[in-house]
């Protein structure tokens, strides 16, 4: 069992002939994920890998193969229009891997994809995958496998860290969600904290935050007053530098919001086991499946 | 990216916004001239990328072309924050009944651009809205319908009880919230908008903070940043489409993904190190950022070591590894390398580093110890 994506998700590819694109939908494909359709405009009617449909446009590869759910690999200049007609074409989720996107497209894209009570996941985030079943985006596959946590985080290759580290010491997951590290994204810590709460076979949480912003410290009030599973949490740039922008729009801390110390804080105050490092969550979160 | 004062009051000039007369000086001379130009008292400004310039003694009253003249001698040259101050802005100086504090932030809880405005302007900010916090307004925008008439009347309204200056203010809230959003702007205030003895309604300093991502398609405000205010080095990276931050460590970090590199460096620290940088090469990497992510590093003399920490998801980690090879051939390393290396084309990867002579793990904590051990003289 799994959240947002499983054995049944029937993906269309917005962006499947450009570089990131191609190489992606063909790890997708082999890791099992039912890639049903992709769309680049010009290129409707030809096939890639001779065996998936290409479309002009994601309403066309909706209607024509049932596809409920959308990845998005196109540049950032164009991610919100294609943000915008995959929530418009009959999905019900869209992942955004676009990094790059100006927030103030965000602003719009918002509002437009909510009102259509569509998921929106992303945009700057590395997907999600539900081991075993389907993965969405570019988490490695080979990183993952079957097991009962559920782990969420704003960061890619952090994300990517900790998986590994789980499953190398054989903790397997339910699934993995990259929420992204931007400013506005369309799925929060709370979102995925909730879905993993109502999945059956999810008996543990492992969430990946970083510097910057309160989503945390709203996250660490949502287990404390909604949550019956173990939560374990780790904070990237806790020797970042005050007032410094660490790449990610959302990793920026001035003063005292969003420090590493108060989120850390935030997450003790809600009986969340808490991770110094990477390595730790693996002995967390273990003691905490017993 | 930042803009100085100058520069951001010059494109609300642009949308309309009313701002007294200023010019941009680098010499005394030239800051005299101005002021004997504008035959009023001035003000002189420091144009550095730092809040506090006032209590830092970087904006001064001068009544005189002459006192101009002094003025702008101490504060050109002078260091603000560790700034040196290149340029001032000499600007008529307004003649001051009120301060109010205008601004538009993305919110990211309301996902939304959010006006605060509040009448006790001037001051600091922050500490009106940690001990007086009723005496702000926030106001969130729907981007799609923008600020309209009547919100900004409100905003107006809650600045001044006169509805003349209400009206200016509401007019100057529209203007601002057009150059928000047309330069692509995370952040932009008015602070302080003053109203004068006979009634004007007036900016007399404005800030604005551009959303990196928005450069690319917006090169007019591209065009205005000011690589003499920032650190070469990382001047250097960010043409060459790296994120680099440099720190006062000796373990240099090239790592993939913001919160990898920062986890990374907290590694380092949690193991006894000190991390030289923050670098991350972004995703999509090819080889050739993988070179200047090198020659950046090895430009800082404290760096004793050097620690690779790659986990490959849309990053190929093949592509890392040629850049290392193709790097180090051209010029061979004066430091120790480590490399830990996984993910996508990982096999690949570490078939090419093998056959150049490198070893690589796929352990973070191993490659983190090593590198600390090796930066402290170790084997």
């Amino acid at each position: 069992m799994s959240v947002f994506i499983n054995k049944d998700t029937k993906l269309v590819v917005q962006g499947i002939t450009g570089r990131d694109g191609s190489f992606h939908t063909k790890q997708m494909m082999e890791y099992g994920t039912q890639v049903v359709a992709g769309v680049t405009p010009g290129k409707g009617g030809q096939t890639f890998e001779s065996t998936v449909p290409i479309y002009n446009t994601v309403a066309d590869a909706v209607s024509a193969t049932g596809a409920n759910t959308a990845v998005i690999y196109v540049p950032p200049p164009f991610a919100a229009d294609a943000i915008m007609e995959a929530a418009d074409s009959g999905v019900q989720l869209v992942v955004c891997i676009t990094e790059g996107v100006p927030v103030l497209d965000m602003t719009k894209v918002y509002p437009f994809v909510k009102e259509r009570g569509i998921r929106l996941i992303g945009p700057n985030c590395p997907g999600l995958i539900s081991p075993g079943e389907s993965k969405v985006g570019i988490i490695p596959g080979r990183i993952c496998t079957p097991g009962p946590v559920g782990v969420v985080s704003r960061s890619g290759t952090l994300t990517y860290e900790i998986v590994y580290q789980l499953t190398r010491a054989g903790i397997g997951q339910t699934s993995c969600v990259g929420i992204g590290g931007d400013p506005i994204n369309g799925t929060n810590f709370i979102d995925c904290l909730a879905a993993f709460e109502a999945d059956p076979h999810t008996k543990a949480v492992a969430m990946m935050g970083e510097i910057g912003g309160t989503d945390e410290q709203e996250a660490a009030d949502f287990v404390k007053h909604h949550m019956t599973k173990p939560v374990v949490g780790f904070i990237a740039g806790q020797t970042a530098p005050p007032g410094r922008r660490m790449g990610h729009a959302g990793a920026i801390i001035s003063g005292s919001a969003g420090t590493a110390a108060e989120k850390i804080e935030a997450f003790e105050a809600a009986g969340m086991g808490v991770a110094k490092r990477p390595l730790d969550f693996v002995e967390l979160i273990k003691a905490r499946l017993k | 990216m930042n803009l100085h004062e100058y520069q951001a009051k010059d494109i609300l000039k642009g949308f309309g916004v009313p701002i007294p007369p200023g010019e941009v000086a680098t010499t005394p001379e030239q800051a005299k001239a101005l002021a004997e130009k504008y035959g009023t008292a001035v003000m002189v400004k420091a144009q550095v990328h730092a809040g506090g310039r006032g209590k830092a003694g970087g904006v001064k009253f001068c009544k005189t072309p002459a006192d101009a003249f002094e003025k702008a001698t101490a504060i050109l040259g002078m260091q603000i924050k560790g700034l040196t101050v290149e340029k001032v802005l000499v600007t008529v100086a307004a003649d001051i009944g009120s301060e109010a504090y205008v601004g538009i932030i993305v919110d990211r809880a309301r996902k939304k651009p959010v006006f605060m405005v509040s009448a006790a302007g001037g001051i600091d900010i922050e500490q009106v809205a940690a001990e007086t916090p009723e005496k702000i307004k926030y106001h969130p925008v729907d981007v799609r319908y923008g600020l309209q008439t009547y919100e900004a009347m409100q905003l107006g309204f809650f600045l001044y009880q006169d509805v003349k200056l209400a009206r200016a203010a509401a007019k100057i809230m529209q203007q601002l919230y057009a150059a928000f959003m047309a330069s692509g702007c995370s952040l932009a205030e008015i602070n302080p908008l003053v109203v004068t003895p006979t009634g004007e309604v007036l900016a007399v300093d404005g800030k604005m903070v551009i959303d990196d991502n928005e450069l690319d398609r917006k090169p007019a405000v591209a065009a205005l940043r000011d690589e003499s205010s920032e650190e070469p080095s990382e001047v250097d990276a960010r043409n060459n489409n790296l994120t680099f931050i440099k720190l006062d460590g000796d373990v240099g970090c090239v790592v993939n993904g913001a919160g990898l590199a920062m986890a990374t460096m907290d590694l380092v620290k949690y193991y006894g190190g000190e991390p030289a940088n923050f670098l991350d090469i972004g995703g999509s990497s090819n080889p050739e950022k993988v070179v200047n992510a090198l020659r950046i590093i090895t430009a800082d003399t404290n760096v004793k070591a050097i620690l690779f920490n790659i986990f490959g998801g849309i990053t190929r980690t093949d592509d890392v590894a040629n850049g290392i090879v193709t790097a180090t051939k051209a010029n061979p390393l004066k430091v120790p390398l480590v490399i830990r290396l996984t993910g996508t084309n990982e096999e690949i990867a570490m078939k090419i580093l093998t056959e150049n002579g490198f070893s690589a793990s796929s352990d973070m904590d191993e490659a983190v110890q090593k590198a600390v051990a090796l930066a402290k003289g170790g084997k």
